[in-house]
């Protein structure tokens, strides 16, 4: 999603007021950004949480801030300067995260990003965006760009099937309809299953839904996916994330406090950064029962 | 203030205090921005507001106290001269950069005074800052640092061998003095020098400063004041 992300930066770059840090990351990606704003594009380099916390200092005279960094760097290292600087402050600093999830793969558990969207949620005023496709990320730009706080963008890799016609965004999308259980997925992982799903009759078919943005409380939701989640048999929810602070709890506890109840629920996420062999993205979604076919299994659908 | 409230950090409020008044009372200018790094001095800073009317006798009574807006360290919100709640060591000279960055982008005439520990340098984050501040040549940011020797287990040179600050800041590509804290003549002057470059102003300081119980004394950190030392104290500021 980085062509995609530098694409819609660089369409809204012309304002003055706005102003893009990057930890010494976007080599072959952001090149074109760094083109079109000149001195507003900061390689703040190898130090995040001085980018962090210059980034809220900007933010506070009003300038349209945007940090960015592979996710594990953005969050992690520099985790307190969020939390003291940009949250406690209310400032709308926008962080991008590239690689949430497993998303940097091979390159080993320092660069994954699987508790990120969980302990950032703890802090007061933040708002999550995960988009699920590439098509996606104008549209969570602009409304990135438009949130009254602190938010963060997870950027993964969209996996649509070929010729699969993606909906419109929106924090709340079902991508498949079916009379099997409800499965609603976490960004970019909601692709993965597409096919698996409409490669199943109607009745055995998941009704897919992908979720894209975080907190709920802040984004209903949808009458029809409540109406689902009531009458089916199972509920289950899909991240590239622990367990542990992970959508799963959130929406657990956000339909346990309208009186919404499961008849069975299946938890899919991402298991732990220990491993005992390393490997790509697909690979380590398997070893954490996250792929499609384990997806099915989970489900009793395969 | 302190004693009223059975607070401590009084031992780097008074060996702050100098500089901090002589900011707030000669330098800034209504658009500059102060940034207390060092945000465990929020006393003095409290002080140094009240002294050029921006908070009230009132205000410092309910210091450290339910409902007050002046918390142990500066606060995020509810005092318009403090941009940024500060607290956590190692934040505030960042803080100070991004603001200079800011001013320089929005084409501004303003400056930033910053006031950091000496103990604090050993937070890896403010060497980030120091670095980012000499590359973009912030020389719209002075920093200040409390030179005074102490820190909160130890005295600076046995607990990391970083004392005398300013020969390890040494090759940075920033103008570097250090003068008598103290010293309100020497302060004002490295003040008002203008530079082409970051500014870091290295005041050597009496941790305690005018209070012999608690002069150079590391419990003066934080501990707050006895009665009879309380009594003391007065008694010493007003000969002083």
């Amino acid at each position: 999603m980085r062509k995609q992300l530098c694409d819609a930066l660089v369409a809204r770059s012309a304002d003055p007021r706005m102003v893009f840090l990057t930890g010494d990351l976007g080599f072959m990606a952001l090149e074109p950004l760094q083109a079109a704003m000149g001195n507003r594009f900061i390689n703040a380099g190898v130090a995040e949480q001085n980018m962090i916390t210059v980034a809220a200092a900007l933010a506070r005279q009003g300038l349209e801030i945007w940090a960015y960094s592979i996710a594990p760097f953005l969050y992690a290292r520099p985790f307190e300067q969020i939390r003291n600087d940009i949250a406690f402050h209310r400032l709308p600093v926008r962080l991008i995260g590239n690689g949430g999830g497993y998303g940097y793969g091979v390159m080993g558990p320092t660069h994954h990003a699987i508790e990120d969207y969980g302990v950032l949620l703890t802090l007061p005023n933040m708002a999550v965006y995960a988009p699920v496709f590439d098509e996606d990320v104008p549209a969570v730009i602009e409304r990135a760009g438009a949130a009254p706080g602190v938010c963060y963008v997870r950027l993964g890799r969209g996996e649509a099937p070929r010729g699969y016609a993606v909906p419109a965004y929106a924090p709340w999308r079902q991508l498949v309809d079916g009379g099997g259980p409800v499965l609603i997925a976490v960004g970019p992982l909601a692709g993965t299953y597409i096919q698996a799903c409409l490669d199943l009759t109607w009745a055995r078919r998941p009704r897919l839904w992908a979720a894209a943005e975080m907190p709920l409380a802040a984004r209903p939701i949808p009458p029809e996916l409540l109406a689902q989640i009531q009458a089916a048999d199972v509920l289950a929810i899909a991240e590239e994330h622990v367990a542990q602070g992970g959508f799963a709890s959130q929406l657990l506890l956000h339909l346990a406090g309208q009186g919404v109840t499961t008849h069975r629920f299946t938890h899919l996420h991402a298991r732990a950064h220990h491993y005992e062999r390393y490997g790509s993205q697909p690979y380590l979604r398997r070893q954490s029962g996250l792929e499609p076919a384990s997806m099915l299994a989970a489900l009793d659908l395969a | 203030m302190h004693f009223e409230s059975g607070v401590g950090h009084i031992g780097g409020n008074l060996s702050s205090l100098d500089a901090i008044l002589l900011v707030f009372h000669e330098m800034l200018r209504p658009d500059d921005s102060f940034v207390l790094s060092k945000g465990h001095s929020a006393g003095a800073l409290y002080t140094a507001l009240w002294s050029v009317g921006r908070l009230q006798d009132d205000d410092l009574k309910r210091f450290h106290k339910d409902e007050t807006l002046l918390a142990g360290h500066p606060p995020a919100s509810g005092i318009p001269d403090i941009p940024f709640a500060t607290g956590s060591l190692g934040h505030g000279l960042s803080l100070a950069a991004g603001t200079a960055l800011g001013f320089r982008l929005r084409n501004t005439p303003d400056r930033v005074f910053c006031l950091t520990s000496d103990g604090e340098w050993q937070e890896g984050s403010t060497w980030e800052a120091l670095i980012f501040a000499c590359h973009h040549r912030l020389s719209n940011l002075c920093v200040l640092v409390d030179h005074n020797g102490l820190q909160g287990f130890g005295a600076t040179a046995d607990v990391a061998s970083m004392s005398p600050l300013w020969e390890r800041v040494r090759g940075f590509d920033a103008d570097l003095v250090a003068i008598d804290g103290h010293d309100l003549d020497a302060i004002r002057s490295e003040l008002l020098r203008p530079r082409d470059r970051l500014a870091i102003v290295f005041l050597q300081t009496v941790k305690g400063k005018g209070v012999r119980s608690l002069a150079n004394r590391m419990e003066s950190h934080y501990l707050p004041l006895t009665e009879s030392q309380y009594a003391a104290a007065v008694q010493e500021l007003g000969e002083s």
